[in-house]
């Protein structure tokens, strides 16, 4: 295929197939079928994408001329190939989970949930391939919108304060801070457009340079960064394939890929590294980092835990901006994969378990192990993957970011990513360990049998397979990510 | 043959079919003939604008009476455009108006509302057509009595205590638009606009040109009803039938702020108005406070209607934020917003008269889950109310891109961060009728009808203004273009 | 000084007018009391259009023999205007208060008022 038209129907496959989906919508069989469909089709055009993109080149379309000098436009570069790839891809795997977790569930309004879900990757396809600032802020805010029906799903008096919440901070920060900045970056250099090595060279003072930094990082709601991060556990609310491909993945990796293509594209590594205006940001995502990790302890309740994992996590990725080096940019596009493929396998056990054994509190799932065997088995893996182990693809990422933080001689910041993979350790494993060696909680009818496997719906369990699976295949082969990396902080190493 | 004489058509026609509107006395006779009539105005505003747009001004005396001493109707840019945009709300809203007018007024006055409503066109397209101050006096009486008039046929009693205050305050601000022009006269010797130009500066300074302006400054703020002159707005908004509702919020304010655009840049001139006065910093303070009050005080209302005067109050603040910038960015701000505004609030106070005609009342108790009876009453107020907010790809985003900008443009970062805070507390207000209508439950309702929806001729004018909204928030090229180049022809000095 | 504080009475005439009727519009409470201190205020404008008009010595403008010097017949006829737009108001304006008074049984603006907050 023409890598300029894929380029394009990257966003509008998944537009179009919210259409279907809305039309399909009385025929349960037909509409998830063509969920399914859309899925299938969209990865396939992303994937078409890559060996273009690998191979150097940057297919780039115009969707339709906005403001004057500001056109919907987009454009693929490697690490929004990187991000492209990882939602569409998991988006099939979501799609195969969430069939067997909404019917299982027997939940309401499931065609507004799968229109919503497909507009939702559609305006992540659209931030991923954005060739302008302007581009990416327009589908950030579809983003918000398309998931905001989808956190308040269940309708109940919870869901609509987490909405509120959502909305709130999400269009709050993005509007309050992120427009401002956009529009200040406009006035300043007169073009929004990604170029590498930025376009706020030698236009504007240090001090004006620190602070529209910061308007940009904190603007990005989506990332989580403290104090910014209180709508991610109101957002458990939502159905569970939701957190997952959203929460984990799609709406949260949209925040830090835009910081990332902010300080890559719109800054420039050079200017980051050189005026220091960073500084002070990366102790805020430092502090994030243990403060969302220490909290996550003490949460019981196993998606609230894995919410609070999920900021700590992100701000890996920020770390990885703001350290505006090689090996922290690196470390930082590959925390968006293997972040994503671990802890969208965690939220699917998480569902999986509630579907089948009904539980959603830690301390329940004492014995687990023994009726849900593969369940508990793909969260050992993702855990694992979490904390940063071999033979998981996270332990890369880990690795790249652990390096860049000595080449820009922060050992303290060292000293913070080892402090937080022994917390993970800490709130994470004590899980699996509890399935597999701990007693069933008193009280339970057949507490004491070995009863038979109650596992939960096929399509969940294939679906927590595959991405358990793509863990330890990322350990194996980070390559075709990390050369995509390696193109940004390397020009000259292109293949 | 026609052609030249288009300028005097835009306001004969109406006039000479409202007493015909009379004499037909059926209802739909007279409603037939004022949708005729409406779209016969907005063809010929169209076909000003597209002359204009292509040849430039056009001068025509009245009678054949050369300007100064006749009175001239003189076209630009600027005027053309507010034609348009008057003709063409009147022209979409008297479509809506059928239905919705026979079931709020009693049949035997329907013929006299169509009157009046011709009238009320008649008075504001004069406004706008007019070159002769005094002649923009008349017009102005005309809209504005018409207007009493129609406010008072509202169903509720409350509507003739409304109409009767705005009657009060109408009349203080017209009377002091009168002192304006009759000072002005005195030091000049003439009436006619471009005249009254040429002939000020030479007595700029002197004390009655100064309390001239003084009186028009006060006089024009009370007919826009600026911050804190709004007092006669939100009841008269709220208890108007819902179609005059829709019509006055989309263009009775909106004459008004381009009758503060003629005085303060054509005739007087930016230099007298901005920088002898110094009436910028005065006007940017009373707009900031207009913004700031309206989105706080239409947070508390639970009355729809009344909540969207409010807001109105605000949009007001906007336009006259961006006019006292004095630069082109923030002029063009201003002046699309002009637009903008007639098409967020069109819609909005539309889809509002949608949900009256099922509803006892529109407030957020009533429309309590009315999302899931009338889908797409309430899908065209959350995507007008996304555009009042200024989400990415509606039109109300353009307007804040320019507004920020213009503040920007001059270094006022506190303006910028007050334009965004406002936006967000539009966030909640419209929020606030987004939750009512789609998560609070239904309560039981007496009558079957009102679990329907509305019927299709007000539902399909409604869409048509929504669509607008977001087809002019894709696509601004058009309103921009027109915006920038009146903005530049009020800035530039006299030919 | 005195000369010129007198001289033009007519001025001071207008400012007294328009802050009577100024006064009465914001003051009273009775609708049609209201009405007429509207009517007060815009006559003090038609007063000042008629002052701006004249012209030291001249007659009424008549086009006749031996009138070489005539008042400004333009302001005047502005002002016929205006003074059409104003009987409108008060007539639109009293027609209201009519109205009111059948809804309310009041023209008192207080009564209107408390009648309205306790039944809407």
């Amino acid at each position: 295929m023409n890598p300029d038209l894929a380029v394009l129907l990257a966003p509008v496959i998944p537009a179009i197939g919210a259409v279907l989906i809305g039309f399909t919508g009385s025929r349960p069989n037909v509409r998830e079928a063509m969920t399914l469909a859309t899925g299938g089709v969209l990865f396939g055009v992303v994937l078409s994408l890559y060996p273009a993109v690998a191979a150097g080149s940057r297919p780039a379309a115009i969707l339709f001329a906005s403001l004057p000098g500001l056109p919907i436009a987009l454009e693929v570069e490697p690490l929004g190939m990187l991000f492209g790839l990882v939602a569409s891809g998991l988006w099939i795997v979501t799609s195969v989970y969430s069939i067997g977790y909404m019917r299982g569930h027997h939940e309401p309004n499931q065609t507004r949930f799968y229109v919503c879900f497909a507009i939702a990757i559609s305006s992540a396809m659209g931030v991923a391939f954005a060739a302008n600032m302007f581009t990416l802020f327009v589908f950030y805010e579809v983003l918000t919108l398309s998931t905001y029906p989808l956190v308040t799903h269940s309708g109940t008096e919870e869901a609509k304060r987490a909405g509120r919440l959502y909305l709130g901070i999400l269009l709050g920060t993005s509007i309050g801070l992120q427009l401002l900045a956009i529009v200040w970056t406009w006035s300043l250099a007169g073009t929004l457009d990604f170029v590498p090595g930025g376009i706020l060279t030698d236009v504007a003072s240090p001090l004006v340079l620190g602070i529209l930094f910061a308007l940009y990082v904190f603007g990005m709601g989506k990332a989580a960064l403290m104090p910014f991060h209180r709508w991610l556990p109101a957002a458990m609310v939502a159905p569970t394939p939701v957190s997952a491909l959203l929460h984990a993945v799609a709406v949260v990796k949209a925040g830090v890929f835009a910081i990332l293509k902010v300080a890559i594209y719109i800054f420039g590594l050079d200017l980051l590294s050189a005026s220091g205006i960073t500084h002070w940001l990366t102790y805020v995502a430092a502090a994030t980092i243990l403060i969302a990790s220490i909290v996550a302890m003490t949460r019981d309740n196993l998606k609230a835990r894995l919410a609070y994992s999920t900021i700590s996590q992100l701000s890996y990725v920020v770390l990885g901006a703001l350290l505006a080096n090689a090996w922290g940019v690196v470390g930082g596009g590959l925390q968006i994969v293997m972040h994503a493929f671990a802890k969208i396998t965690l939220f699917f056990c998480a569902g999986a378990i509630m579907v089948a054994a009904h539980k959603t509190e830690i301390s329940e799932m004492g014995g687990l192990g023994r009726t849900m065997p593969i369940t508990m088995f793909a969260f050992l893996i993702g855990s694992l993957s979490i904390i940063g182990l071999p033979p998981m693809g996270g332990m890369w990422s880990k690795w790249y970011l652990a390096v860049g933080t000595v080449e820009a001689h922060q050992f303290l910041l060292l000293g913070v990513l080892m402090a937080s993979s022994l917390f993970n350790v800490a709130y994470l494993l004590p899980i699996p360990v509890r399935a597999f060696f701990g007693a069933p909680p008193a009280g339970e009818k057949d507490a004491r049998t070995p009863a038979g496997i109650r596992e939960a719906p096929m399509f969940c369990l294939i679906a927590l397979s595959v991405t358990a699976l793509g863990c330890v295949w990322l350990f194996f082969n980070p390559d075709p990510f990390y050369s995509l990396m390696n193109q940004i902080v390397a020009p000259e190493n292109a293949r | 043959m026609i052609g030249a004489h288009l300028p005097a058509l835009q306001v004969v026609v109406p006039l000479i079919a409202a007493p015909v509107c009379v004499l037909l006395r059926r209802p739909r006779l007279a409603w037939g003939l004022a949708t005729l009539i409406n779209w016969i105005c907005f063809g010929v505003a169209t076909a000003l604008l597209a002359r204009v747009l292509t040849e430039g001004s056009i001068s025509y005396p009245l009678g054949g009476w050369a300007a100064p001493w006749g009175i001239e109707y003189r076209v630009d840019v600027v005027n053309a455009f507010v034609l348009v945009i008057v003709a063409g709300v009147s022209a979409l809203v008297v479509l809506f108006a059928r239905a919705s007018v026979e079931k709020e007024i009693p049949a035997e006055r329907i013929y006299l509302f169509y009157t009046l409503w011709l009238l009320c066109v008649t008075g504001l397209l004069g406004m706008a057509v007019t070159g002769d101050a005094f002649n923009l006096f008349v017009f102005l009486e005309i809209s504005s009595l018409s207007s009493y008039a129609l406010i008072s046929l509202g169903p509720e009693r409350r509507a003739l205590t409304a109409a009767y205050r705005y009657l009060v305050m109408g009349t203080i601000g017209a009377t002091f638009i009168l002192i304006g022009i009759g000072l002005l006269y005195m030091m000049t010797g003439t009436l006619n606009m471009m005249d009254l130009a040429r002939h000020l500066p030479a007595v700029a300074g002197t004390r009655t040109v100064i309390v001239a302006f003084g009186f028009l400054t006060v006089g024009i703020s009370l007919k826009i009803a600026l911050f804190p002159l709004h007092s006669w707005l939100p009841n008269a908004y709220t208890y108007a039938p819902s179609a005059v509702s829709a019509l006055l919020a989309a263009t009775a304010t909106k004459v008004g702020v381009y009758m503060l655009l003629r005085f303060f840049f054509t005739i007087v001139g930016p230099y007298f108005s901005f920088e002898v006065m110094a009436e910028g910093g005065l006007l940017i303070a009373i707009a900031l406070l207009a913004t700031v009050f309206g989105s706080v005080v239409a947070i508390f209302q639970d009355n729809i209607k009344s909540m969207l005067a409010y807001s109105s109050i605000a949009q007001i603040g906007y336009m006259v934020l961006g006019i006292s910038l004095v630069s082109v960015t923030g002029l063009t701000a201003g002046i699309v917003h002009l637009f903008n505004h007639a098409l967020i609030k069109a819609g909005l106070f539309m889809a509002v008269g949608c949900l009256a005609f099922r509803l006892r009342a529109v407030t957020l108790q009533e429309i309590a889950g009315i999302g899931r009876y009338m889908p797409w009453t309430m899908a065209a107020f959350v995507v007008g109310g996304l555009s009042l907010i200024g989400v990415p790809l509606t039109v109300g985003f353009i307007s804040k891109w320019y507004l920020v900008l213009g503040a920007l443009e001059r270094s006022w970062w506190p303006v910028a961060g007050i334009i965004l805070f406002t936006s967000l507390l539009a966030v909640v207000y419209i929020w606030r009728v987004v939750e009512a209508a789609y998560f609070r439950t239904a309560p039981n309702r007496g009558h079957p009808t009102r679990f329907q929806e509305a019927p299709w001729s007000m539902l399909v004018p409604t869409w048509v203004v929504i669509l607008a909204n977001v087809y002019f928030g894709i696509s601004p090229s058009f309103p921009i273009d027109i915006a920038q180049r009146a903005a530049q022809a009020l800035l530039s000095p006299l030919p | 000084m005195p000369a010129e504080i007198l001289g033009l009475y007519n001025y001071w005439i207008v400012i007294v007018l328009m802050m009577a009727g100024l006064y009465v519009v914001i003051a009273s409470h009775n609708l049609v009391k209201k009405i007429v201190g509207l009517n007060i205020f815009q006559t003090s404008v038609f007063i000042l259009y008629i002052s701006m008009g004249e012209v030291e010595g001249g007659t009424a403008p008549i086009l006749a023999e031996g009138i070489p010097r005539y008042a400004n017949p333009l302001p005047h006829v502005l002002i016929l205007t205006a003074i059409v737009v104003g009987v409108a108001t008060t007539a639109l304006g009293l027609a209201l208060v009519v109205r009111i008074h059948q809804a309310y049984n009041s023209v008192e603006e207080d009564e209107i008022e408390k009648a309205e907050d306790s039944q809407p």
